[in-house]
């Protein structure tokens, strides 16, 4: 090919990428960059002033409260992650394997729901339900049992989580499994294989890169978000997000709040692009 | 014979839009012209001040609309004007205990003392309050005022355990202690507590500040959870907080009006009292208009918005203002003490030496005191 068609076809791939290049680069590289150069300002007067001064990373990498809150935040991701991948998975193999695919799509349709509606307002809702005079501990009341404190606890973090991300992850399982080749599930069933040992050692690899990014999405979203342990957890302990909050709040200290959105992004980072090249690592191909 | 008229489906919907726009036109052009024509007032306050049971009267009757931004927490409004161009803000109603830093920074405008009714303050501690005066001049006016102390559910605590602070160490609470999520009021109630009230719980040495931190660590197992003003209101409405450290009546005041068993007092160790005072931004170019705000918050007509305002109520600071609350809801003057004699009148209670201007630390950076409290709330 003479190189002056090769270079055409490069403005060609160029135009079509560039969109998505200065999207990138206007949201996410640009306020990225000012938010490391961010942390290294320094707050007088209540006022950031430019600096290049290692004051506020020494300050949060001394304090134990910011170590406190960055593993447990840490702790509270990896449950959530845990916990929502287990209860989607029954969920994502029933609509792909079980229903039509009529009632697969209105299903679908029916978990996308609730994002049309804020996710403060979902998760002011649970106040309703698992307050100690709530609908929960009414009807566990009638067989004798509780009150239970559910709001204010890790419990109450972690159902808030769950608003956030099941109904995403049991999508994402859903189209994961759902492109599962289903002549390698006979195969297997013709081969003798149990039910169990399809799901593990046929499906589950099959799916692997599915079922990965959803379990990637949804510790980026309880990761960061900043609704459930603040308001059903009784930010107690604070999360980073809560810590991000609490830092600006009080003393308008902006560049040490930087350093927590720092070392939280850094953190999804080195956790996605784990995740990512296990998903894709050779073993996902045989 | 008459000819039927020609009148095909797309003609009707042609006509009836123009008809249609034709007949709306004076009212779109009218509200235009309204909104046009009314001056915009930016507002930076707390939640609630800018809301129509405080505003929508002085804005009909002046041709004005308020912009209000709301924060949370003194701190939080410096910042805001702080990152602002000078004369974004009209008129910022600031805790008072800030008007001194906003004067150093040149944010606010002087007043003219002749414009506002300080003789008919109901008390005179008001009328020169700390940092609203520099070099002979007045730079903020106090409009009302709270107080802070012991906040419970009567069915958990009874009235003669809400009268110290210790009730908040009470076994059956244990997990059912809230805080309202900003270190100024619950640290300063924990210092009194301490026995801190001369000069003032915010003015201590290091050895008293190492005892309140003490003791407020000391309290940490029986805390329920850390709120913002929306969950705090949740939380002891709905009975997951039997109690709660940092706020009084300006929230319970608002939940008892909807019924729920809860109260506020100020205990025998003292109580701390917040203090809201207008002033008028540096540069701005409605400082006549603000100022007639500032003059109508300090009537009596004002005086009754702001002791009953739907966001949290506040006490009265004019003699004025407290006998229109008594004719507009003497329920509402009697449950709040601003009435002659009352056991819980403000401004006895105040005469008596049980209330402290809530204040930023004197003798502590601020920095100092918001690190402690991410170190308690991580506990």
């Amino acid at each position: 090919m003479p190189s002056s068609d090769k270079k055409r076809l490069d403005y060609y791939a160029l135009t079509w990428r560039l969109p998505v290049i200065v999207w990138q680069v206007l949201f996410f590289v640009g306020p990225l960059v000012f938010m490391i150069a961010m942390s290294f300002f320094l707050v007088k007067n209540y006022r950031m002033t430019e600096a290049f001064e290692m004051k506020n990373w020494v300050k949060m990498f001394g304090k134990d409260y910011f170590w406190d809150s960055y593993f447990l935040t840490l702790l509270l991701a990896s449950m959530s992650t845990i916990v929502a991948t287990c209860l989607a998975f029954p969920a994502a193999y029933g609509l792909a394997f079980k229903v039509s695919g009529n009632v697969r799509r209105w299903i679908v349709f029916l978990l996308i729901i609730p994002f049309f509606t804020s996710y403060l307002v979902r998760t002011f809702s649970w106040y309703v339900i698992l307050a100690e005079s709530g609908v929960v501990n009414n009807i566990l009341g009638v067989i004798g049992l509780g009150p239970y404190t559910m709001l204010n606890t890790r419990f109450g973090t972690l159902v808030g989580y769950m608003t956030l991300t099941l109904p995403l992850v049991v999508i994402l399982q859903t189209f994961s499994l759902a492109n599962v080749d289903k002549n390698l599930i006979e195969a297997a069933q013709n081969l003798g294989a149990s039910r169990v040992k399809v799901i593990l050692q046929v499906i589950i690899p099959s799916a692997k890169v599915g079922l990965i990014i959803g379990a990637v999405f949804c510790f980026i979203l309880s990761f960061g978000d900043f609704v459930a342990p603040y308001y059903l957890g009784g930010s107690k302990p604070p999360t980073l997000p809560i810590l991000i909050i609490d830092t600006t709040k009080s003393g308008q200290q902006w560049p040490r709040a930087a350093v927590v959105a720092v070392m939280m992004m850094v953190t999804l980072m080195i956790v996605a692009f784990t995740a990512i090249k296990l998903a894709y690592s050779r073993k996902a191909y045989r | 014979m008459t000819q039927a008229p020609d009148l095909s489906r797309r003609k009707f919907i042609k006509s009836s839009t123009i008809a249609t726009g034709a007949l709306a036109m004076p009212m779109i052009m009218t509200t235009r012209k309204a909104q046009a024509e009314a001056t915009e007032i930016n507002m930076l306050a707390w939640y609630g001040h800018g809301e129509p049971d405080m505003v929508e009267a002085f804005e009909a009757a002046n041709n004005v609309k308020f912009k209000p931004k709301y924060f949370a927490g003194g701190d939080n409004m410096l910042a805001l004007i702080a990152q602002s161009p000078p004369g974004t803000y009209d008129i910022i109603l600031s805790d008072a205990e800030f008007v001194q830093q906003l004067n150093a920074a040149d944010y606010i405008e002087e007043l003219n003392p002749d414009d506002y009714p300080f003789d008919d303050f109901t008390y005179e501690g008001f009328t020169e309050f700390p940092g609203h005066w520099k070099d002979g001049k007045l730079y903020s006016t106090m409009v009302r005022y709270g107080h802070l102390g012991v906040s419970y559910n009567k069915n958990a605590v009874t009235a003669e355990e809400a009268s110290s602070y210790k009730c908040f160490w009470k076994p059956e609470l244990a997990g059912k202690v809230g805080h309202f999520d900003w270190h100024l009021p619950s640290l300063g109630m924990m210092s009194l507590y301490n026995g801190n009230n001369s000069p003032s719980p915010f003015d201590i040495g290091g050895d008293a500040w190492d005892a309140v931190q003490k003791t407020t660590m000391e309290l940490r197992p029986q805390v329920g959870g850390f709120f913002d003003y929306g969950g705090t209101f949740n939380s002891l409405k709905n009975g997951e907080m039997m109690a709660m450290c940092g706020i009084g009546d300006w929230i319970t005041g608002v939940l008892e009006k909807d019924g729920a068993p809860v109260a506020s007092v100020v205990p025998k160790e003292g109580g701390i009292q917040w203090t809201e005072s207008y002033c008028i931004g540096k540069g701005s170019s409605k400082a006549e208009i603000v100022n007639k705000f500032i003059q109508y918050m300090l009537s009596p007509e004002g005086q009754v918005r702001s002791a009953q305002m739907a966001a949290y109520p506040g006490f009265c600071v004019t003699n004025g203002g407290m006998a229109a609350l008594q004719q507009d809801n003497m329920g509402e003057a009697e449950r709040t003490g601003q009435i002659a004699g009352a056991s819980n009148n403000p401004v006895t209670l105040i005469k008596e030496g049980r209330i402290h201007y809530r204040d930023i630390p004197r003798q502590q950076s601020l920095e100092d005191w918001n690190d402690f409290w991410s170190e308690y709330k991580n506990a």
